[in-house]
């Protein structure tokens, strides 16, 4: 069997027709897009047509999206732009343990650099917010709520919509990064309610390096990187626009794809995948809320299993899973997400976590149950004879 | 132990002991641990051309590099171990020991230097972060084998016992830190490089191509950083305070800054004038003095190691001779004893060692096969 790729929360495959989309701006379309001349026509006409296909996406207007290089940036951007913005209001910015560290290391430095107060709410043993705290947490001096939809490591969706109104009875305004809920399940920034929105062109099967700020009208909002006016300059610099139009074609599959029966099918697979796990092996707990989660992401701890061993192990066998977040298995540290659910250090380290994608089938479920299975009950072996 | 007699009994000759190899075989899965530096790339490129399964891993056992070269293990190193994987056509792991390297290494050398003694933490590093837990991932991945760039041999003789021998190249022995391991450990274990001389390791690295040949051998201890162990120890809170020097007689001829920058044997940095250069020849860190003498009375007769390990008990009559220090010759043991310390006269004093170093005993044929290995308790001045 050939390699298995069960890591779709890090990073999606780009697609052939993303692909296709984005040749011609390395070809023959490569013009600056903010010319005023032949060479600049047909990359602006593709930028536009990409900001309606992703706004669409997200049921967004055109006019209040503009492309960043990837969810990073745009998490950073929300943070800063609207600090600044309302600098002389407030200096308190609340969010959770458990975001991105996009999210928590700019809020550090905030905190470090412009003595802004950060609060980080914590989360239930499932990783789950409380409202009544959420609510109680919330000051005069709070500017900006920033809350993901979807939580990368565990999958856990959160109670968005909740979550703005209360914000906004407060007179607060509401980020939401939704970086690693696109492409998964439908979004709608109306009903979701919130101020400014992240995503991110290589979670939906587009290239990497291209990502989008969406910011509701009026919303008050200083740009992050500046010089050049791109972007009604909220957001300058030369347009990347193979990025940009690959990002677009990737929104435009997605919107196809993300149906509930497109929902129900992925979810269905990762059932698939714990229960064979479950009924095989002892000892083998799912981290995070399982009744509201992303279809595709199952975060497991296997006891007396060091995770990072079966990471290795199962990637000389051609299997690709992850232990934390790609972004936190970079720095090697313990998940700041697991230590935030407040589990003892030996099941932090017993976590790991698939994530399925658009192309996983049951044959290759079935396969790394078989795999994972074989793995875990030799990994046990050494231990206990250890 | 008493002075050398004739050999009895069936000893294997020097010849039948050096000569014979054992390492991995084509096919075989294999776990190189890569430092970065040119010895390890070299180990896993012979086994990589030998037709080996190479998997190279390397330790990130500190967060923030020490700003000069001549550290190990750093992030920068991770990255030259892993370009030097992408050269070989290998698999490249990186391991968080972060943690297990503070609590079995940083954290004992900085206690060390507080109580007045001069840690080896190299040894310690070796024996828990290699030797035991890597050798543990190793054996999770499957790998029989865990091989390291250290210069020094391993041996077996025709009965299928293993042997731990110093390097052939004398001037880069490392078998001094190398004290450590099990003796159950030792079959999963080879040194590729240790056959070779650093001359010949840096031209099989140029002869491979390998980006790290002409990288400049670590020295010194890796975590240290430029400013030196005193200012490490010092921002680790392990500062003592000033305190007096005195001579062997208990009067005082000089001030310290404290305990924590000197170590037995040293000369420098004492400040104090006199007919005759003094050495610190013990430390107090309770009273927190130093105790200074000249060179003739820093020898002693005899030395005391605690935490003894063997790897193989000398036969009777065996002669063996023991390193205080890296890098010395060794000097010849005439008697050893062993109660809750293992305690060794030597044929001619040699200069006081200093307490927390290792002693590696040394027997076997021209003495090259390390018998055991400890730690050095202060030698009682005479």
């Amino acid at each position: 069997m050939s390699r298995i790729y069960l890591d779709h929360n890090a990073t999606t495959p780009v697609r052939a027709e993303v692909r296709d989309a984005m040749w011609p701006f390395y070809e023959d379309d490569w013009g600056n897009a903010s010319s005023i001349h032949w060479a600049g026509r047909r990359p602006k006409d593709a930028i536009d047509d990409a900001r309606e296909q992703v706004c669409e996406l997200i049921g967004a207007r055109p006019r209040d999206l503009f492309f960043t290089s990837g969810g990073t940036e745009a998490d950073n951007t929300a943070l800063y732009g609207v600090a600044w913005a309302l600098r002389d209001k407030g200096r308190h910015i609340l969010t959770s343990a458990i975001e991105h560290k996009a999210i928590l290391d700019t809020g550090g430095a905030m905190t470090q650099l412009h003595g802004y107060q950060v609060t980080y709410l914590g989360v239930d043993d499932r990783g789950r917010h409380d409202l009544d705290a959420f609510a109680a947490a919330l000051t005069d001096d709070t500017v900006l709520v920033s809350v993901m939809l979807a939580n990368n490591e565990l999958g856990n969706l959160n109670p968005i919509a909740a979550m703005a109104a209360i914000a906004h009875e407060h007179g607060c305004l509401f980020h939401c990064d939704a970086v690693n809920a696109l492409g998964k399940v439908p979004i709608d920034v109306d009903a979701l309610g919130v101020d400014l929105l992240s995503i991110s062109a290589h979670k939906i099967y587009g290239p990497k390096g291209v990502g989008a700020l969406w910011v509701k009208r009026k919303t008050p909002f200083e740009p992050l990187i500046r010089g050049g006016g791109q972007e009604k300059g909220r957001r300058c610099g030369t347009y990347n626009t193979a990025g940009i139009v690959g990002f677009g074609k990737a929104a435009e599959l997605a919107h196809a794809y993300v149906t509930p029966a497109f929902v129900a099918d992925v979810a269905a697979r990762r059932d698939r995948l714990e229960q064979g796990l479950r009924g095989a092996l002892s000892g083998v707990e799912v981290n995070g809320d399982p009744e509201h989660r992303l279809p595709n992401t199952s975060n497991l701890s296997f006891a007396d299993v060091d995770g990072e061993g079966l990471v290795l192990g199962l990637d000389l066998k051609d299997i690709a899973i992850s232990t934390g977040s790609a972004c936190t298995s970079g720095s090697l540290d313990p998940s700041h997400v697991l230590v935030a659910l407040g589990k003892d250090e030996g099941w932090l380290e017993a976590a790991i976590r698939f994530s399925l994608g658009r192309s996983t089938t049951d044959a290759d479920v079935d396969h790394v149950v078989a795999t994972v299975v074989a793995e875990v009950q030799r990994l046990r072996g050494l231990r206990a004879g250890a | 132990m008493r002075a050398p007699e004739a050999v009895t009994g069936a000893r294997p000759s020097g010849d039948s002991l050096l000569s014979s190899t054992r390492q991995p075989q084509p096919g075989e899965r294999v776990v190189v641990a890569l430092s970065g530096g040119v010895d390890s790339s070299v180990a896993a490129g012979l086994l990589v051309e030998r037709g080996c399964e190479v998997i190279g891993v390397t330790l990130s056992l500190v967060a923030e590099a020490a700003p000069h070269a001549g550290a190990c293990c750093t992030p920068e190193d991770v990255v030259d171990a892993r370009r030097v994987c992408a050269q070989l056509g290998i698999r490249h792991y990186v391991l968080n020991e972060r943690e297990a390297f503070k609590q079995a290494v940083i954290d004992p050398f900085v206690a060390a230097y507080r109580a007045g003694e001069t840690p080896n933490p190299c040894a310690a590093c070796n024996q828990v972060l290699k030797f035991d837990r890597l050798l543990r991932r190793a054996v999770e991945l499957e790998s029989r084998w865990l091989v390291t760039g250290h210069y020094a041999r391993i041996r077996q003789l025709p009965d299928g016992s293993l042997r731990l021998l110093q390097g052939r190249d004398p001037k880069k022995d490392q078998s001094y830190f190398l004290y450590g391991i099990r003796p159950e450990a030792l079959q999963s274990l080879a040194f590729p490089v240790g056959e070779l001389t650093k001359d010949e390791v840096r031209s099989e690295a140029a002869r491979m191509g390998l980006r790290t040949s002409g990288k400049p051998d670590s020295q010194d201890v890796c975590f240290v950083g430029p400013r030196g162990v005193g200012a490490f120890v010092e921002g680790q809170g392990g500062a003592s305070p000033a305190g007096d020097v005195v001579d062997a007689e208990g009067r005082v001829v000089g001030r310290h800054g404290g305990v924590h920058g000197y170590t037995v044997g040293q000369r420098k940095g004492l400040g104090i004038a006199g007919p005759e250069p003094l050495y610190v020849r013990h430390i107090d860190a309770a009273r927190r003095r130093l105790v200074v003498t000249t060179r003739a009375r820093l020898q002693v007769p005899s030395v005391e190691v605690r935490d003894w390990a063997w790897l193989r008990r000398p036969e009777p009559g065996e002669p063996c001779a023991v390193r205080i220090r890296h890098g010395m010759h060794p000097a010849p043991v005439a008697h050893w004893s062993q109660d809750e310390l293992l305690r060794l006269r030597l044929r001619e004093p040699i200069d006081a060692p200093a307490p927390g170093q290792a002693a590696v005993l040394y027997g076997g044929p021209q003495q090259q096969e390390v018998l055991g290995g400890g730690t050095l308790v202060a030698a009682a001045m005479r």
